[in-house]
């Protein structure tokens, strides 16, 4: 069992010894004002020459009280607020909150809304997956090709999102029953052009990547998680199927329709940056399965269940805890209801924030150029963290 | 997943002394919980986390709750002797909540794909008993948000590795999700 | 060999840079401004107020009634009622906004206002382009600036104003088979029996 008294000692440094006597450690805070620090993240590194001695993550920079905001602003008005969570994935975000309010209020929600659901969440795995893999070879110095790629394909998907809702990023698309508004014309045949393409594109996208020898020099065998310590962290998502942990809240929960669909949850052997990298390629690749099978499959039908209320929604004085199986990990939501129309708690679990946990264990006897690496595999936004 | 009263039995019999309820949760939901009490809890959540029938291996989600003292009016009928004679008549009558702050625990199990499993603690006041044990020796994903929960609500975790203020800067004094928490205002010059 | 996997990545990267000049899905550039793409029928950036006709005092659409300033998220929508009244388009004597103003510094485009307003007043514009050199009052859109007519309203979404259209146009004729009905019932009345007549 893995216990917590094994890094967390801030004597460690008082029991240093450095290995000449002419050599002292140098502290370096890394950040917040960094170009691989996937937002405003600080890092305060103590070094012994190149290598890691000790690491403490430091945030709290973006944080806006996403929290109080919904406690004092209404259900309704909360679901732009999360659109800005991990601001790259707001469908998911989205999600996420109307799922646990359909839980705590009892609404259902009909299947044609259930299948929009899964396809705009499919898609918005799709690109937050293949913008990882662009990210993490930016930070490895790869002056912005892969990303560029990935944003090219990013951007047909966007494109329809804002057909779709209104806008590109803050989508505010999904409400409590349903969704907000029907597909426009020709968006499914779009869509369905889109997914078939991105098939060729992740070949492309895998040939360019995944035996380039300096990716493979940089990424395997650095940053091991054991799945041990993965699970007693709390680390959720692809960062856990990396190490081996077969726990996709997809299969487990089986929320929404997802029970319907047929895909494989691919999973890594040595949890280490390289791993992680391929498990999130695989996902893409799986995702594709679900979005072909439920752009073919939708029917036809209501998008909002007909007995919700937009405004002024009073659920029963209660809790409940929804989550979701979001590209980032395990996003859950627990809200506690008084009977008015303001949740008395709102709370955002941010998979970003608890899969940083075990950041310094993984980065501890690497060099630096490793802790950007090692950071960017565990797919934080800072958003997302600090709320 | 066993029933809740099936595993406060269990727990019950495996940490002597502990005083376990179950609070219920009215709405749709069907989420109720276990309330510890703060003395056995890190026994109760090493059990939990360590038997073999449960094996909660993955602490999801920590949060803290402000319960402000509250006065609750509520409407009974009661027999009352009125003019020689018994008759049932309302009465109000007053209830006063004890105010307390709350850390919540959601525990999965990742080795049976069960859960979730709502464990809640509660500190004496919000004043100045607020301290309630930490559970992070037991599982590491509380060591974040057990900060955050200090941090925002004033939770003192005896026990925590490295109990400091983590979204909050910090010289900041306060805990801004308590209810009572009042912003400083922003005088914008002209 | 060591660097085939590299060698591999320069046919890709080689492939992309080629075929960017005769196969349009690998550039995808739009040189802005010369060239803009056409805005989708559900984009939304600030919102704006409809009013029909040609004179937004007599066709505004908007009641007063403030609910968009109440469901507004972040609280950027102010109204005063005005004291006088005004009828709408089926002749009904409505309330009318004295004071109309969005702070656009503050609005986050999210069109929860648009989307909860009964009266179909307010509705989300495609003006992105937006320029201001200070940061106070050129934020701050009056209803004077904020009033766009429903032409307008048609030309960015056609859908939608067609259905709107289309519904207050039913409303309004049966409003008006409605007075039709209850002034030829008034012209004509009834023969009422004569005291002392004959049975």
């Amino acid at each position: 069992m893995i216990s917590a008294e094994i890094h967390n000692d801030t004597s460690a440094l008082a029991e240093f010894e450095p290995a000449s006597l002419d050599h002292d450690v140098l502290e370096v805070a890394m950040g917040p004002h960094h170009p691989s620090t996937h937002g405003v993240f600080r890092m305060d590194l103590v070094l012994d020459g190149e290598t890691v001695v000790k690491l403490k993550p430091v945030f709290g920079y973006l944080h806006r009280n996403h929290e109080k905001i919904a406690e004092q602003n209404g259900y309704l008005a909360a679901i732009p607020y999360t659109d800005r969570l991990d601001y790259i994935c707001s469908m998911t975000n989205n999600w996420a909150y109307v799922l646990t309010v359909e839980k705590l209020a009892g609404i259902t929600v009909p299947e044609r809304a259930e299948y929009i659901r899964v396809i705009v969440g499919e898609l918005t795995r799709l690109f937050n997956h293949v913008c990882l893999a662009g990210f993490l070879l930016q930070d490895m110095g790869a002056l912005g090709t892969p990303l560029m790629y990935a944003f090219r394909e990013r951007e047909k998907i966007l494109d329809l999102f804002e057909a779709l809702s209104g806008s590109r990023m803050m989508c505010n698309y999904l409400r409590f029953g349903g969704c907000r508004c029907d597909f426009p014309e020709g968006w499914i045949a779009r869509a369905g052009e889109v997914v078939s393409n991105f098939s060729a594109f992740l070949d492309e996208f895998e040939a360019l990547l995944t035996d380039n020898e300096i990716l493979q020099a940089r990424a395997q065998g650095v940053g091991v998680l054991p799945a041990a310590l993965a699970i007693n962290a709390g680390v959720t998502g692809p960062s856990l199927r990396a190490s081996g942990v077969d726990y996709d809240l997809r299969k487990v929960d089986k929320y929404g329709i997802y029970a319907r669909f047929e895909f494989r949850v691919p999973l890594g052997k040595n949890g280490d940056v390289f791993d992680r990298y391929m498990v999130r390629i695989l996902e893409a690749r799986e995702s594709l399965k679900i979005l072909e099978a439920a752009l073919a499959a939708i029917p036809e039908g209501p998008i909002l269940d007909p007995k919700t209320k937009l405004r002024g929604l009073r659920p029963k004085a209660g809790e409940a805890y929804g989550r979701i199986e979001a590209p980032k990990g395990e996003l859950g939501f627990y809200l506690i209801s008084d009977g008015g129309p303001k949740p008395y708690r709102f709370r955002v679990r941010p998979p970003s924030l608890i899969n940083l946990t075990i950041l310094e264990d993984l980065c501890l006897g690497h060099t630096v150029a490793d802790v950007v690496v090692i950071l960017g595999s565990i797919d934080i936004v800072l958003g997302e963290v600090d709320r | 997943m066993q029933t809740l009263e099936q595993i406060k039995a269990r727990l019950e019999a495996g940490v002597p002394g502990a005083q376990i309820q179950i609070v219920p949760n009215a709405g749709p939901a069907n989420q109720p919980s276990l309330l510890i009490d703060a003395g056995h809890a890190l026994p109760a959540a090493r059990l939990l986390r360590d038997d073999a029938e449960y094996r909660f291996d993955y602490a999801s989600n920590v949060t803290g709750v402000d319960w402000p003292a509250k006065v609750t009016k509520e409407k009974i009928k009661i027999k009352r002797v009125v003019a020689g004679l018994e008759k049932e008549v309302e009465e109000t009558v007053e209830k006063n909540s004890p105010a307390y702050l709350e850390a919540v625990y959601h525990l999965y199990s990742m080795a049976r794909k069960e859960g979730p499993l709502v464990l809640r603690l509660r500190t004496e006041n919000r004043a100045d008993k607020v301290t309630l044990p930490s559970l992070t020796p037991i599982w590491r994903s509380c060591e974040f948000q057990e900060r955050e929960v200090f941090d925002l609500f004033g939770i003192v975790f005896e026990g925590h590795p490295d109990l400091r203020r983590i979204l909050m800067w910090d010289g900041f004094v306060d805990h801004p999700m308590r209810k009572d928490y009042v912003a400083p205002t922003q005088e914008v010059a002209a | 060999m060591l660097g085939s996997g590299i060698i591999k990545g320069f046919i890709e990267t080689g492939r992309n840079f080629a075929e960017s000049y005769f196969v349009p899905e690998r550039l995808t550039t739009v040189q802005y401004p010369e060239e803009q793409l056409p805005p989708h029928e559900n984009t939304r950036t600030i919102p704006f107020l409809v009013y029909d006709a040609s004179d937004p005092a007599v066709g505004l659409r908007c009641t007063a009634c403030q609910i968009c300033e109440q469901e507004c998220p972040p609280g950027c929508i102010r109204i005063v009622k005005d004291t006088t009244k005004k009828p709408d388009f089926v002749g009904k004597m409505q309330f009318q906004p004295a004071v109309f103003e969005i702070d656009i510094s503050v609005c986050m485009g999210c069109g929860i206002c648009a989307e909860v307003c009964p009266f179909d007043s307010i509705k989300m514009d495609h003006v992105f382009n937006l320029c201001a050199v200070e940061r106070l009052e050129s934020m701050l859109v009056r209803k004077e600036r904020l009033a766009k007519s429903n032409d307008y309203f048609r030309s960015i979404h056609p859908r939608e104003a067609r259905e709107i259209d289309a519904q207050r146009g039913e409303e309004k004729a049966k409003a008006e088979a409605k007075t039709r009905a209850a002034a030829a019932a008034k012209a004509s009345p009834a023969t009422n029996p004569v005291c002392g007549a004959a049975a």
